[in-house]
């Protein structure tokens, strides 16, 4: 865990002093990833430097494990901080396995190891460990240093981490496919990580929280989703984008908004049984799946009342379909472009798992806010 | 014609002069790189006792180098040792801080400070840094001045003769002294060669020394 209480950073300059961070405060638990997030010169990298003591603080303290840093010792604090620097900073006179066994080489690692460690990282962050190891920095294009930046900082499995925009000089593509795998890692290894980045896309994919930064001052520390959803004044509401809903699309998954199993019909069944089915349970519709339970198509309740016969013969082909595991801004894409408010949802095997609706997709987005509501009337009943 | 045949004649007389004078400015230059490049990392710590440190050796190589041993003669009489080896290799040490401290210390200062940085976020010591990043970035740079101080010294080394420290220049002074150009010339020609193949082996082992992938 770590703990920023008033910490305050004020640099004497000589055109007067500069306030880059002003009594921040904040809680990052153990596990989790803070994306400090805000416009340039707002005080992001300032404030992650008093971390690892590249600047010391002016006031205030740094709690890492309820240890105050300050009564650490510096090197050894620093050995156990992943730190990626804005610059990337590899060292020219060294190769890329060298640069990535740094830390492990400080900490006295045998050769073995540390080298079977380079060759590991390389290959997680999809660098081919035979063509890269041996080569020096200035033969790697800007996104291949970026990511050897970041598996340096990770080489001897610091449980802190603290990365300043490590993806920025990587393409938009390549960018989400080393920010999901970084997610994937993250996953396993549980570090607690502070994340810079003036990217709002990046912090809501990245973040656990997120802390917005202004002239120096924390101005928000919310959950990706509340920050979207309550930004606490005008500068926060700006910074997210007029578009900060359809942001909050990203956050939630088909599985948290899916009506779970709806009962489906078979190709055999009669349409009244389809249509038995739909009255019961006050559905608009019924989902058609073959004999593995995938789903093959849809009947309507206007279909089954209109026409007699099997579910086989009277249809509706299936214009999209959603995976359990795809968030809802790739949902609405579909439901957009295909011209539909409805798809049924399948797991991994394609297997038949629920359906999901446009209702179903604004009745999710709208909840935070009626919640927020109710409790604010609560309040209000409260105190009368 | 003459003076090729004084070479001819006299070569191995001119071969153990040219390695005297290898081994003058060796010895001294060698001291001066053993003294000029640790004050060259020390000074990048404190900007005016920088100034204060290069400014000096500026002023020392503005000193002619008759004007210095006639200086240093009382000074090392007081030892027996006013005139011969001691005051020649004391000279050249001095004239080579110049050039090696000025470019260690703005080899290291310039190195990118995203570096340095980086460098300490990873937890390296300063020892370790200077070992590990600054110095091996550095080399090119500080060999450059090393290159400058044994050129120059090699012909202030020929002067040096005058004070009894032997190498090329006693060819020269006998030149000058018996009215014989075969001398004046063969030592003026060994003393000049020798500076240009100096400059080539010395870059021949910067090439060697420099990190691969650091550009020189
Ligand atoms: N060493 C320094 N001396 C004086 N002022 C500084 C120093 N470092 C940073 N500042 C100032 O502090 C403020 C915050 O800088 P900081 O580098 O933390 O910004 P940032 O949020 O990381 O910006 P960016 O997104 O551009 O990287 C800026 O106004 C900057 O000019
Ligand atoms: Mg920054």
């Amino acid at each position: 865990m770590i703990q920023l209480e008033n910490l305050t950073k004020i640099f004497e300059t000589p055109d007067g002093v500069v306030t880059a961070a002003d009594n921040i405060n904040m809680t990052v638990p153990q596990g989790e990833i803070c994306v400090l997030l805000g416009p340039s010169g707002c005080g992001k990298t300032t404030t992650l430097k008093m971390l690892n003591r590249i600047i010391p603080p002016t006031s205030g303290r740094v709690m890492i494990n309820g240890e105050d840093t300050s009564t650490l010792d510096t090197i050894s604090l620093r050995r156990n901080i992943g730190y990626v620097i804005q610059q990337i900073g590899l060292f020219p006179n060294m190769t890329i396995a060298e640069n990535i066994s740094i830390v492990p080489r400080l900490l006295g690692w045998d050769k073995k190891r540390y080298l079977a460690r380079a060759e590991e990282l390389l290959a997680m962050v999809a660098l081919e460990p035979k063509t890269f190891m041996q080569r020096y920095p200035r033969e790697l294009s800007g996104g291949q240093q970026q990511r050897v930046g970041v598996i340096r900082a990770l080489a001897a499995d610091p449980p802190v981490m603290l990365m300043d925009e490590p993806f920025g000089a990587i393409d938009p593509i390549n960018r989400e496919v080393i920010q999901d795998e970084f997610l994937k890692m993250q996953e396993e290894l549980q570090k607690t990580i502070l994340f810079v980045s003036h990217d709002i896309d990046e912090a809501v994919k990245m973040a656990d929280k997120v802390a917005i930064f202004n002239a120096g001052k924390l101005i928000q520390f919310d959950s990706p989703d509340a920050l979207l959803a309550h930004p606490c004044n005008k500068f926060v509401e700006d910074f997210v984008g007029t578009d900060r809903t359809l942001k909050r699309l990203r956050l939630a998954k088909v599985a948290d908004v899916m009506t779970p199993a709806p009962t489906p019909v078979k190709p055999d069944d009669d349409l009244q049984t389809a249509l038995q089915i739909m009255q019961n349970n006050d559905y608009v519709a019924v989902t058609m799946v073959d004999t593995l339970g995938r789903p093959i198509g849809s009947i309507t309740r206007d279909l089954a009342t209109a026409k007699r016969g099997r579910c086989g013969d009277h249809f509706y082909g299936l214009r999209a379909i959603a995976r359990v595991d795809d968030d809802l801004r790739s949902v609405a894409s579909a439901m957009f472009s295909k011209d539909t408010t409805w798809m049924p949802c399948v797991d991994d095997e394609g297997i038949f798992r629920g359906e999901i609706s446009q209702r179903g997709v604004t009745h999710y987005l709208g909840a935070t806010y009626r919640s927020r509501e109710a409790q604010q009337t609560g309040v209000q009943h409260g105190e009368v | 014609m003459e003076t090729l045949a004084f070479i001819a004649e006299s070569w191995s007389l001119i071969f153990s002069l040219t390695l005297e004078h290898i081994s003058l400015v060796s010895v001294a230059v060698g001291l001066a790189i053993l003294t000029g490049v640790p004050i060259g990392i020390a000074i990048t710590q404190n900007e005016s006792v920088a100034a204060v440190v290069l400014y000096a050796a500026s002023i020392i190589i503005t000193v002619p180098s008759i004007a210095l041993f006639g200086l240093m003669i009382p000074v090392l009489s007081l030892f027996g040792q006013g005139i011969g080896y001691l005051p020649a290799v004391i000279a050249v040490l001095l004239y080579s801080q110049l050039p090696i401290i000025r470019n260690t210390y703005a080899a290291i200062n310039n190195v990118d400070p995203a570096l340095r940085e980086a460098a300490r976020g990873l937890g390296m010591t300063p020892v370790q840094r200077l070992r590990l990043v600054e110095i091996p970035l550095a080399i090119p740079v500080i060999f450059a001045g090393i290159r400058t101080a044994v050129v120059m010294n090699i012909g202030v080394m020929a002067i040096a003769a005058y004070i009894g420290a032997g190498g090329l220049g006693t060819l020269i002074s006998r030149g000058i002294t018996q009215t014989d150009p075969r001398q004046l010339i063969a030592g003026a020609l060994a003393v000049s060669l020798l500076a240009i193949i100096a400059d080539y082996a010395l870059l021949y082992c910067q090439r060697k020394l420099t990190p691969k992938g650091v550009s020189a």
